[in-house]
């Protein structure tokens, strides 16, 4: 569908502003600079896709052009002037309709209700007059919507075309489509593709929000590459044209996870991996469903002292492996072995008294209890153990030592051990969570995301961790989303795509040319097929 | 986001927590005003208020409350004797509430057990030796109780299903099924009233010393301390505490929360039963047919005004026992309608919920 661009290019001034311009902009949260300096152009007739990893930028970017967030510095241009939009109605009303993820339609109106929505209360939905538009908007975009229908009984695609509909009954310039592939078959993604070059053909700009590479090449004219809130580059529709498939991905992938210019390079650390197997896992798979990615014959094998990296990109069943290894999620099939014991059946308290710990990348929502103090959480994985119970009575003494000595190992930064968890920072919680995860006969800890969220001196911090804890000859299973994380310190890095391992690879620190094989197999790229051609 | 926020507070939190101390409590004597004297003193004004508008001396009012309830003695162990079921329901709803189960169906459990231990005791008079009698009520009551139950707890524990609705209809159901029982099964032959047998006074739970209260009220305090000692030094009660908390930490420690949850639901409806039981087995001696004084639904205020502490529970037990002994002769003697006592009660509820709020905007505020 690249060769939408040649009609086009009589529409698209390739010089000057686009109809909404971002100029230099930049968002910062607490702790996270979201949109570090960026500042790009959104042309009419052109289908300008942002890619990027998950935490790359893009939601705040939409969230910036919706109207929902403004920017900390830079500013945004309409038509060439500058201009604020300070609420999301007054985004709508500068003709930018967003297309969310998650449907916001309201699932128990009918389809006519959902389309008038927002109309002034005193007036009578214009039935009439809607339907003569959406027969003019199913001749030319093929949007077939049934106006009577209850929309929470339509499919997903058809709940998408709704709303992409109701931007066009608005009379939108824009509309930003967000992961707007994400809930649809592939069949209806095509088809969503095929739209965006209609609404492009009639003169919109679509900003087309997407993770995934081929969706890019294939629907774009112009891609913009985020990476961790900056431009990381960008191909225009004159050099996308000239590109084969390959060659776009190729570049794309390089755009994606090459090093950025002026990042730290960590010196690879040295291995500590010996001879004995630890953890072995056996064609693990789990049951998938709407929400959930299943995990497909998964098999690896973990020595004692050795670091496994499992790469990724977000959400492709990194933290399903991490539940099913702790004994959180049931297996359909496959086998888990930890020191050649098979555990495939052990609870999750068992596989910890084994020895099997989990670090999990949700210290708040799962790792602790909020409103507990740190000495209860300290020992939530152990309730009912001695010596902090006996009897299944408490001692008190003992649980609060426990907790100081853990503070005072781990450097938790915290008033006391009474203190409720919930108040501490991130960086302060993991730590807490990792001496937990370590205390007692600790032989394999899985460690999911450890330093996400975290900032730069915890990081640092916790990556030395990492590496002693690997050092003393326990087994480490470290998934992260962060290459540079896992070339600094694996031995081996597993890569998952879409439920499976994709493949390993040895860290055998040869830097660039690895960190684009890996890319290239986080984004679903056949490691074979590439090496053939 | 929440990052920098926690940052901020926790390393303020260190920063003041050393110099802080007497400002700390001096801020927590405020909360208790704006939380609970406060609210009172606000209610009792309200009501006084509502009283002289109907042309009632409100301080004559308070005083014969204050007089039948606590300075008389045959009122004093009316106020302690019922005390008692009201005991025995905190104990279910501590054990509920700090599990995070919003059993709100304690009055089916407490009248299905009533009706259960007025229809077995008076029989087992004679078979059995009299404390016997008495223990097989009550664990009966207790069964039954937990019993009525299982529905919501394993709608709850396997389906996620929302407990509060699910305890408040088999409370309705539970209050016509206990009415039925009476009415075609455990009906007393020898009476027109449509009750259960009456166990006779002599068989039913001793009477404290040389006194009426029953000790029912022993049984009932008993029962409120083991089980905040349980919910808060054993580890039974950290897992309960901790599932009621954070499910998905739970599961994440590897608690089994499906099963705990139905052992909640057991036995916070377990006491609720037993509650039902001590006022049969102590006060009633019997049950009739359209019997249903809503306890359940009363002590409910009150544990959440004690946060769920067990003492704090008890004294509250005691103020609200005796604020309805004495508000109903009150009532007689000044000739206002029985009702007011429920007037009173409400506006407490409604200064207790504006003091909550006023406290929760405070805090927000001090962030």
């Amino acid at each position: 569908m690249a060769n939408a661009t040649d009609t086009l290019a009589n529409l698209s001034p390739e010089t000057g502003t686009g109809v909404i311009g971002v100029h230099g902009v930049t968002k910062r949260f607490p702790g996270v600079i979201a949109v570090n300096n960026v500042s790009l152009n959104f042309y009419p007739g052109e289908v300008h896709v942002l890619l990027g990893e998950n935490g790359a930028g893009k939601s705040t970017l939409v969230g910036i052009l919706a109207g929902l967030q403004e920017p900390d510095e830079g500013h945004l241009s309409l038509n060439g002037r500058e201009a604020r939009l300070a609420s999301p109605s007054a985004s709508l009303e500068a003709g930018i309709s967003t297309v969310f993820q998650h449907s916001m339609l309201v699932p128990t109106l009918t389809v006519l209700e959902n389309l008038t929505l927002g109309a002034p209360w005193y007036e009578r939905p214009p039935r009439a007059e809607i339907a003569a538009r959406m027969d003019e908007l199913q001749r030319d975009f093929a949007l077939s919507l049934p106006l009577d229908a209850i929309t929470g009984e339509l499919s997903l695609g058809q709940q998408q075309q709704i709303e992409i509909a109701r931007a066009l009954l608005r009379n939108s310039k824009v509309v930003i489509l967000d992961e707007a592939t994400s809930m649809l078959t592939p069949q209806g993604a095509e088809e969503l593709g095929a739209r965006m070059q209609k609404l492009v053909k009639s003169g919109l700009a679509v900003i087309f929000i997407t993770h995934k590479l081929a969706e890019a090449y294939r629907f774009g004219n112009r891609i913009s590459v985020l990476k961790q809130g900056a431009l990381a580059g960008e191909l225009g529709p004159e050099e996308l044209k000239a590109m084969s498939e390959e060659q776009a991905v190729d570049q794309i992938v390089r755009l994606m996870f090459g090093r950025a210019a002026g990042a730290t390079s960590s010196a690879h650390r040295k291995s500590s991996a010996g001879e004995q197997t630890v953890l072995k896992v056996q064609a693990l798979s789990t049951q998938g469903d709407a929400d959930v990615m299943g995990l497909a014959d998964i098999s690896l094998a973990l020595r004692a002292g050795e670091i496994l990296g499992v790469a990724g990109i977000d959400g492709n069943g990194q933290k399903q492996l991490a539940e099913a290894l702790a004994g959180q999620r049931s297996l359909i099939a496959g086998r888990v072995e930890l020191d050649g014991e098979d555990i495939t059946g052990a609870s999750v308290a068992q596989r910890r008294r084994k020895g099997l710990r989990y670090l999990t990348d949700d210290r708040l929502a799962e790792g602790s209890v909020a409103a507990f103090p740190i000495s209860e959480n300290a020992v939530l994985k152990d309730i009912g153990q001695s010596p902090f119970w006996v009897n299944g009575i408490e001692r008190p003494q003992r649980i609060a030592q426990h907790a100081r000595d853990l503070i005072a190992n781990f450097s938790v930064r915290t008033p006391g051990e009474t203190t409720p968890i919930g108040r501490l920072s991130g960086g302060n919680i993991q730590k807490l969570l990792l001496g937990r995860e370590l205390f007692g006969e600790a032989r394999v800890v899985v460690f999911n995301k450890p330093t996400y969220g975290l900032d730069l001196q915890n990081i640092e911090a916790s990556r030395k961790r990492i590496a002693e804890i690997a050092e003393r000859g326990l087994g480490v299973l470290l998934i992260s989303t962060d290459l540079d994380e896992l070339l600094a310190l694996s031995d081996r890095i597993a890569v998952m795509e879409g439920g499976r391992v994709r493949g390993t690879v040895e860290n055998d620190g040869s830097g660039e040319a690895l960190r684009l094989r890996i890319g290239r197999m986080m984004a679903g790229e056949d490691e074979n097929k590439r090496a053939a051609a | 986001m929440t990052m920098e926020t926690d940052v901020n507070s926790s390393s303020a939190g260190t920063d003041t927590a050393g110099v802080a101390g007497p400002v700390n409590e001096r801020s927590a004597l405020q909360r208790l005003l704006t939380v609970t004297v406060g609210p009172i003193v606000a209610a009792f004004l309200l009501s006084a208020i509502i009283l002289a508008m109907v042309g009632v001396n409100p301080l004559t009012y308070y005083g014969y409350i204050l007089e039948r309830s606590l300075f008389s003695g045959l009122g004093l162990e009316q106020t302690a004797t019922r005390m008692a079921p009201l005991l025995f329901l905190c104990a279910s709803l501590i054990i509920a509430f700090r599990a995070g189960i919003w059993n709100l169906g304690t009055d089916g459990q407490f009248l299905l057990g009533a009706v259960v231990s007025a229809a077995t005791a008076p029989l087992l008079v004679g078979v059995l030796p009299g404390w016997a009698v008495l223990a097989v009520g009550f664990a009966l009551a207790a069964f039954v109780g937990a019993v009525w139950s299982i529905i919501p707890a394993l709608l709850k524990a396997y389906q996620g299903v929302n407990e509060i609705i699910t305890t408040l209809m088999m409370s309705f159901l539970g209050v016509l099924m206990a009415s039925t029982l009476v009415k075609l099964v455990f009906r007393d032959p020898n009476t027109t009233v449509p009750q259960t047998r009456t166990l006779p006074v002599e068989d039913r739970l001793p009477r404290l010393f040389e006194t009426s209260i029953s000790s029912g009220l022993v049984w009932g305090l008993v029962a409120v301390l083991l089980v905040h000692l349980m919910m808060t030094r054993t580890s039974f009660g950290l897992r309960l505490r901790t599932v009621g908390a954070n499910p998905a930490a739970a599961s994440h420690a590897g608690l089994s929360v499906p099963l705990l949850t139905l052992a909640t639901f057991g036995l916070s409806a377990g006491f609720a039963g037993l509650s039902g039981a001590s006022e049969i087995l102590g006060v009633a001696g019997n049950v009739r047919a359209n019997w249903n004084p809503a306890y359940g639904l009363m002590v409910i205020p009150l544990v959440f005004l004690a946060r769920f502490h067990g003492v704090g529970a008890i004294v509250l037990v005691f103020f609200y026992s005796a604020l309805l002994i004495g508000s109903e002769s009150a009532a007689r003697r000044l000739g206002v309608p029985q009702d007011f006592t429920l007037v009173l009660v409400a506006s407490l509820l409604i200064c207790l919920g504006l003091g909550e709020y006023i406290d929760h905007h405070k805090r927000k505020k001090e962030r």
